[in-house]
């Protein structure tokens, strides 16, 4: 009961002391929203540009030909020992035939006189291939090499610097944004730990007549927690509000006027973005208040 | 009064600060329960050290400090709490809060070790009605005269009904008339069991009780008398 007592006494000191403090308080809790709104915009360009990146990844393929007089039953086990390895997203098998009629309708549709004087042959007919797709593109390389090493494979097309492209973009995207939320954060904790301060001074007085009368050092800390853990959890609210109005009406936008774009940039949709979202977001803000207060009130308040 | 139990037990105390200061050299002093004692000497003498000693603000050097059943040179950290709500303080200056009213000044003290709100209310009116400020609970402690101010204090120091009363220099700020009235306040507190340790330098208030007085100089006690008097002339 008295372990009760003493939590509700220290969420209304808590309270209280944000409240004493409030332009702080409101200068706290606006750094940790700007950050975490500048960082939820970041989050959904990084998200959504990994799963465009993705979606490009899985047509950056490898195409493999095979020697002359394999057999369909080599062919197909070339093909279960390829989507046996764990990187391989998957397979694309065209025969010959099947090349020859994709090569007529393509390349010489224009040109029928020229596709008659083949007759009933074929020119492709050492064409079979597979197209590999990959799921992580750089493991491009590794694939080409582990290729090489298959019996009855005859050539090997590779983009490997069309990988490497998309790879150093992905790199460099992922480099900048996480710079730019690590300082944001940086100053973020700096503010907390300013209020906190701030809160300290002021309670100067009170905090020395509690330890003199006997107050615990949970009754004197949890106060400063209180308000770091608040302040978090505010902070990190208010742009999750923002951002989830923004990102529903922008997908909105680009579903109505800009369809096309669909097609080459694959959005996330609102439900999938807002769950990876909500929990990061929350753990940042809530983290932020309680390193900061928890770290502030040891340096300060030396109990 | 006394029951024989020692509540506060000092054995070869010696206290060096930093600097290679000593404060207290090596004192002994026995202090049973329910006696009423007046610590006296100038400044310098070893009073202050002796308060942060009994507090636990500061450890002691070497020697041994009981107070209340615990042993003050090994007590834990976690534990120096439990030990300062079995001592109720009084300051000179009284150390109010003043962004909260009477009633609030003396409630805190039962907030801080989580005292359900309803024996809250209880007690901080019953003891505010014994300092006799019943009618003043609703005052800040900037409209109070300097006597009142100093039996919120007292209120707040015994409303947790602690074993023993430490007051530092009670009637430092006070007038004749309002000095007295604290001391027979006190008087009236040790008389319904409280141990009283009177930290002071007035002359006329120790000379006229005849209680135990200590005298302390240059970090030895001089002097322990039953029913003494201010023995120390001040430099």
């Amino acid at each position: 009961m008295r372990k009760i007592n003493l939590l509700f006494y220290s969420v209304k000191q808590g309270m209280k002391s944000m409240y004493h403090n409030r332009l702080f308080t409101l200068a706290s809790i606006g750094t940790i929203a700007t950050c975490l709104f500048i960082f939820g915009l970041f989050f959904f360009l990084l998200t959504n540009f990994e799963s465009s990146v993705n979606k490009v990844e899985r047509t950056v393929g490898i195409t493999i030909f095979f020697k002359e007089g394999i057999t369909e039953k080599e062919i197909k086990e070339i093909g279960n020992k390829i989507k046996a390895k764990p990187e391989v997203d998957h397979i694309v098998y065209t025969s010959a035939e099947e090349a020859w009629e994709n090569c007529k309708k393509d390349m010489l549709s224009n040109n029928p006189d020229l596709i008659d004087t083949f007759g009933k042959d074929n020119p492709l007919e050492n064409s079979a291939s597979y197209d590999i797709y990959l799921s992580d593109l750089s493991k491009q390389q590794d694939m080409v090499d582990y290729l090489g090493t298959l019996e009855g494979v005859r050539q090997i097309n590779s983009s490997l610097e069309t990988a490497n492209n998309m790879i150093a973009i992905n790199s460099l995207v992922t480099g900048m944004c996480s710079i730019l939320i690590g300082v944001l954060l940086f100053v973020s904790l700096f503010l907390i730990h300013t209020t906190v301060k701030m809160g300290i001074a002021v309670r100067k007085e009170e905090i020395a007549v509690m330890r003199l009368i006997g107050a615990s050092d949970f009754v004197i800390r949890s106060p400063f927690m209180v308000e770091g853990i608040t302040m978090g959890l505010i902070g990190s609210a208010i742009p999750l509000g923002v951002l989830y109005l923004i990102y529903r009406e922008c997908m909105d936008y680009m579903n109505s006027y800009y369809a096309g774009i669909s097609s080459w940039i694959n959005f996330i949709s609102v439900k999938e973005e807002f769950m990876r979202l909500i929990p990061a977001a929350l753990a940042i803000g809530v983290g932020m208040g309680v390193v900061g207060s928890y770290f502030t009130v040891r340096k300060h308040l030396k109990i | 009064m006394s029951d024989g139990i020692n509540i506060i037990s000092l054995e070869q105390v010696k206290k060096t600060y930093g600097k290679g200061t000593d404060a207290l050299l090596g004192i002994d002093l026995k202090i049973k329960k329910g006696e009423f004692v007046f610590i006296v000497g100038t400044s310098g003498s070893g009073k202050s050290t002796l308060i942060r000693l009994l507090l636990r603000e500061i450890k002691p050097t070497s020697g041994t400090l009981l107070v209340n059943g615990h042993d003050l040179s090994v007590l834990k950290r976690r534990q120096v709490s439990v030990h300062r709500q079995g001592i109720g303080t009084v300051f000179q200056n009284f150390r109010l809060l003043n962004d909260r009213d009477v009633y609030e000044n003396v409630a805190f003290a039962q907030r801080i070790i989580g005292t359900p709100k309803h024996e809250i209310k209880k007690q901080t009116t019953t003891m505010l009605q014994i300092v006799g400020l019943g009618d003043k609970m609703h005052s800040r402690p900037d409209q109070l005269s300097g006597g009142e101010q100093q039996r919120v204090a007292i209120a707040r120091a015994l409303v947790n009904h602690p074993p023993i009363l430490l007051a530092d220099e009670p009637t430092g700020n006070l007038d004749p008339k309002n000095s007295w009235e604290i001391m027979k306040l006190l008087e009236e507190v040790n008389k319904n069991g409280t141990t009283v340790l009177v930290v002071t330098h007035n002359r006329e208030i120790v000379d006229e009780m005849k209680k135990r007085v200590v005298t302390l100089h240059n970090g030895k006690i001089i002097s322990d008398e039953r029913k003494g008097g201010y023995r120390y002339e001040e430099d």
